[in-house]
């Protein structure tokens, strides 16, 4: 049986990606099943928690459903955000809690990307999502590198440097050139009690 | 020997929506996704994209008869819904000015988002025809082939 966290049987990744754009779920899709990728794609959170069998109308106990790897959200969506969903994923007393959600947003906004990691997103892309975004994340998932005791720390990604930050473990602020601000203490801390 | 030409033609049309600021990165991102099983990958994404545009453009212009009494939030949302599917594409221009009209908006300005809203549709009908003109022309050199067009620097 596949478990959240471990690859699939064939070494695919499950993600299930979820965005209210038409366009961008297209995308999305693309990018993930040009990386090997197997992709689900719903439209908002509340099918997102469906899906996943979150909804309440299936008890978590005991629910041999759908296992994904990871879970990529775009922020802004009609009624339920992708913060909501976020924190309602992190929110459970399961394997689902343990599931990597990445954060998908078209705005910089600093205050936005730092209560998503401080919420435990595993990290924040800025819209339009790259190639290079989707297949580092899902090389790091192969990697199984989420499960290591001291971990990295998650970044965020600036949309005004194209240079891609090493996927290191070391608990320093990121200090780009062109990086905006470091991560928050805060969002450091939960990460770290999060491993 | 006819169709290295038009192949020819088919690069340098696309090109000059490069170099006049039409289409960024993005576009070529979307072309890089492109293989023998999806070989029309960015043409049917540019097929999405009117529909999705052409129903915001509709809602916002809707929202926009209220004239005196403007609901900006809505407004803004809409438009970020449109600035946010224009820069999946690459669609340089109408982002910018879709940009420019949710400027307006926070600033409650309504002369400004008339107008804005005017140059934001008239970008999208000229990159609109400009990128069916240019699909049209790929299908004719049996457009099944994706084009990879690196983005050609200026020759010195």
């Amino acid at each position: 049986m596949v478990t959240t966290g471990d690859v699939g049987v064939v070494g695919e990744l499950h993600v299930l990606a979820v965005d209210d754009s038409f366009v961008d779920r297209k995308v999305i899709e693309r990018l993930l099943k040009f990386t090997s990728c197997k992709v689900t794609v719903v439209e908002s959170g509340t099918r997102a928690l469906q899906y996943l069998g979150l909804d309440g109308d299936t008890s978590s106990i005991g629910f041999d459903g759908v296992k994904v790897n990871m879970i990529m959200t775009d922020y802004s969506m009609p009624g339920m955000t992708g913060y909501e969903l976020l924190k309602k994923i992190k929110q459970e007393s399961s394997v689902f809690r343990e599931i990597p959600v990445v954060v998908m947003s078209s705005e910089n906004i600093l205050t936005r990307i730092d209560s998503c990691l401080e919420e435990g997103a595993e990290e924040f892309l800025l819209k339009p999502v790259k190639l290079s975004d989707v297949k580092r994340l899902t090389d790091f998932i192969m990697s199984g590198e989420g499960k290591k005791v001291g971990g990295k720390r998650s970044q965020k990604r600036n949309r005004s440097d194209d240079c891609i930050s090493s996927l290191s473990t070391t608990c320093s602020t990121v200090s780009h050139p062109c990086d905006l601000s470091s991560l928050s203490p805060s969002a450091m801390s939960s990460k770290k009690s999060r491993l | 020997m006819e169709k290295n030409q038009s192949r020819m033609q088919l690069v340098a049309m696309k090109q000059s929506f490069f170099d006049q600021g039409l289409l960024d990165e993005q576009f070529i991102q979307l072309e890089e996704l492109q293989d023998d099983v999806n070989p029309n990958f960015v043409e049917e994404i540019v097929i999405l994209y009117y529909g999705d545009s052409l129903r915001l453009i509709s809602s916002i212009e809707q929202a926009l008869k209220e004239r005196n009494l403007l609901d900006f939030n809505k407004l803004d949302t809409l438009m970020h819904q449109f600035t946010g599917s224009s820069s999946s594409i690459g669609a340089k221009k109408v982002k910018a000015e879709c940009n420019l009209f949710r400027e307006y908006c926070r600033a409650g300005n309504i002369e400004g988002c008339m107008k804005s809203f005017q140059q934001c549709k008239k970008e999208y009908a000229s990159l609109r025809k400009k990128l069916e003109a240019y699909f049209q022309a790929s299908w004719v050199l049996g457009g099944s082939m994706p084009l990879q067009v690196k983005k050609i620097k200026a020759n010195p």
